[in-house]
């Protein structure tokens, strides 16, 4: 089976994050860069998946030039090979050109499975897999709690408002995993190793067939107006509880009116 | 003026409207004259409440293909209507099943698309709050029919009554849309309380309930403000309650006017899905747990001793 993982880099998660003045884009140099949390769940999925059934793992990545510590990660942790679109000209894309880049990466490459993180942390559209989905024109299966494969079928359960559904669809698929699914592994010494002699292939928005015109900030169909940090709130009343904390917090809401 | 499509979102059991659909409706009237899109059999109390707030038209799609096959149908059929109608924008609401259609109708009919909107102005522009509600960003669509997904609980919803009148449109499930086959639905138990996207009042309880009967202190606090029960991840991985109540990066997103706060710590993936509540009050034994960050009104105490009296309090004064 060839399996692939789709990862990000992003801040690292406790990091404060600001966007840039001069773009308006999100500052990626200051804080550290780290492997997008859900995306290791995906990157444990996808060496399970390829573990039981035998099979290849690559790492596709879109991201600037650091983005290769975060394909290397998961390299570390048992991937095969890795793919990392980088191009100055990808810097401010939006999820549509976010969704064209991966999917002309994947294309063509006989990926039976191709799997996601639910959800950056960063940007938390929680949209590129349905759009890769639709732009590959193949099964979309997300939000995954389970995944099964059996022969050339692939069974999901996605998490719903009610519960859950049961879904299935014939390979090829896109899914994408929730953090429920599994427990992604640590990289151990030897993988970190490893992952240094794994092949890594760098393409650029034209190497993909891609126009650089398409892409980027300039090509965007949103655009950011302006921001602005929002006032932090002012600190809250804190007590101590001494035999009467409900009524103080009863008085408090009777106070802002919900009681 | 312009339709403007609204994906009328509704209780997948009982098809009663959700309140997220009728504040999307009250955004649409900004943008041109709202029509709603109805995906399964619709009903007259539906019909009377959307055209209670603002919509002359529900285009109903029903059918067993809309049901059989996960998000896709339901952009087909968005697809269609906007080359039919050409709607000033599309308002869909940012579950997960409307943020992915959003994004694939927005790829579809070659649009821009933003998620998450919580404001949304006369010309279009859209305010998103970011990075865990401490950046604010105004952001408008530039090319294309301007997609947008908006959270619940962002406007509150203004009737302007009007006549709404049903009108069937066919549903043509793409060959793509077939390709994934829903073959089951596990509905857990859901309760008499409101649903947590919706609640104006959230009581959470983390790992400090302590267990599944620990959660009993917090559904009776929640039952005394009406309000609807969340829980930490902590709380829904060790089984004590339903995943389904999860809040935080990977469960719920929650907007509430109060969101009470029980036994959490505030972990940075807890606070991305409350961190927009507009009054938070924190009931923690721990005077250090980052929660008390975000609290509006705080108690450092026992939870068991505290939320009991709370309840207590609630109930005399509400009599
Ligand atoms: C605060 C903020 C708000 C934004 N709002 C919008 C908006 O409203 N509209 C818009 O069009 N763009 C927006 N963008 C730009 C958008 O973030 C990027 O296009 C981004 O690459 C895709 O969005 P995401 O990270 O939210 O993806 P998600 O859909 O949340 O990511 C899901 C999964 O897709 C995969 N994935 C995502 N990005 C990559 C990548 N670069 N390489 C490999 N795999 C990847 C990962 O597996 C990830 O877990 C915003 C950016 C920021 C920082
Ligand atoms: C990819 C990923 C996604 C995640 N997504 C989510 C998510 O969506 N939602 C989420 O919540 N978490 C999420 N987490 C987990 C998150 O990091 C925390 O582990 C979790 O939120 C902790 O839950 P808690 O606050 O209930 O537990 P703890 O951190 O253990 O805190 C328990 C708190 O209860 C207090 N306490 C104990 N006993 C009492 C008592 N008797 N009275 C009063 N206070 C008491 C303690 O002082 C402590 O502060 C995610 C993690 C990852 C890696």
């Amino acid at each position: 089976m060839k399996i692939a993982v789709c990862v990000k880099q992003v801040p690292d998660t406790w990091a404060e994050k600001t966007l840039r003045p001069e773009d308006s884009t999100l500052d990626r140099e200051a804080p550290d860069g780290v492997l997008n949390e859900l995306d290791e769940y995906a990157v444990e999925e996808a060496l399970q998946i390829a573990e039981a059934h035998g099979g290849e793992v690559t790492v596709v990545s879109m991201g600037p030039a650091r983005a290769a510590e975060t394909v290397r990660k998961a390299l570390s942790m048992g991937a095969d090979a890795g793919i990392h679109v980088q191009d100055d000209a990808l810097h401010g894309s939006d999820a549509i050109a976010t969704s064209a880049v991966l999917a002309a990466a994947l294309e063509g490459k006989g990926f039976d499975l191709i799997i996601f993180g639910s959800e950056s942390t960063d940007a938390r559209m929680s949209v590129i897999p349905a759009m890769v989905a639709e732009r590959l024109g193949i099964a979309q299966l997300t939000f995954a709690q389970r995944v099964s494969v059996s022969g050339s079928d692939v069974t999901i359960e996605r998490v719903t408002d009610y519960g859950f559904d049961t879904i299935t669809a014939s390979m090829p698929a896109v899914v994408s995993v929730v953090e429920k699914i599994n427990e992604p592994r640590y990289p151990s010494f030897k993988g970190i190793m490893a992952a240094k002699k794994k092949p890594v292939e760098t393409l650029g928005v034209s190497e993909l067939g891609l126009d650089v015109a398409a892409v980027g900030q300039a090509a965007a169909w949103s655009a950011v107006e302006d921001f602005a940090a929002r006032p932090p709130k002012p600190a809250g009343t804190i007590v101590a509880d001494e035999g009467e904390g409900g009524a103080r917090i009863a008085s408090y809401l009777t106070e802002q009116k919900f009681i | 003026m312009a339709p403007v499509l609204v994906l009328a979102e509704h209780d997948a059991a009982n098809g009663a409207v959700k309140k997220v659909t009728l504040e999307l409706l009250t955004l649409a009237r900004r943008l041109g004259e709202p029509v709603a899109v109805w995906f399964g059999a619709g009903s007259g109390d539906a019909l009377e409440l959307l055209g209670q707030y603002g919509a002359s038209t529900v285009y109903v799609a029903d059918g067993s293909g809309v049901t059989d096959h996960p998000v896709v149908p339901m952009v087909d059929v968005l697809a269609a209507l906007v080359a039919d109608v050409s709607p000033a924008a599309v308002l869909v609401p940012s579950s997960a099943d409307g943020k992915e259609v959003a994004g694939r109708l927005a790829v579809r009919t070659g649009s821009g698309v933003i998620t998450d909107a919580v404001d949304i102005d006369a010309s279009g522009v859209a305010t998103q709050s970011v990075f865990g509600g401490s950046t604010v960003v105004h952001s408008k669509v530039t090319s294309g029919t301007p997609i947008y997904t908006v959270r619940s609980n962002s406007v509150a919803p203004e009737a302007a009554p009007t006549t709404c009148t049903a009108q069937p449109v066919s549903v043509e499930v793409s060959d793509v849309a077939k390709k994934a086959t829903v073959t089951d639905r596990t509905v857990a138990s859901k309760g008499g309380r409101p649903e947590l996207t919706e609640a104006a009042v959230v009581v959470s309880g983390g790992r400090g309930v302590g267990g599944p009967e620990g959660f009993s202190v917090i559904e009776k606090l929640a039952d005394s403000l009406g309000a609807a029960v969340g829980a930490s991840r902590a709380a829904t991985d060790a089984g004590w309650y339903p995943h389904q109540y999860q809040v935080g990066q990977t469960g719920k997103t929650v907007s509430p006017q109060l969101y009470i706060a029980n036994g959490i710590s505030g972990a940075i993936q807890h606070r991305a899905g409350m961190q927009t509540s507009k009054v938070v009050v924190v009931v923690n034994k721990d005077a250090e747990a980052p929660i008390f960050e975000l609290a509006d009104f705080g108690v450092v105490g026992d939870l068991f001793e505290v939320v009991p009296q709370l309840t207590d309090e609630i109930e005399k004064r509400a009599n």
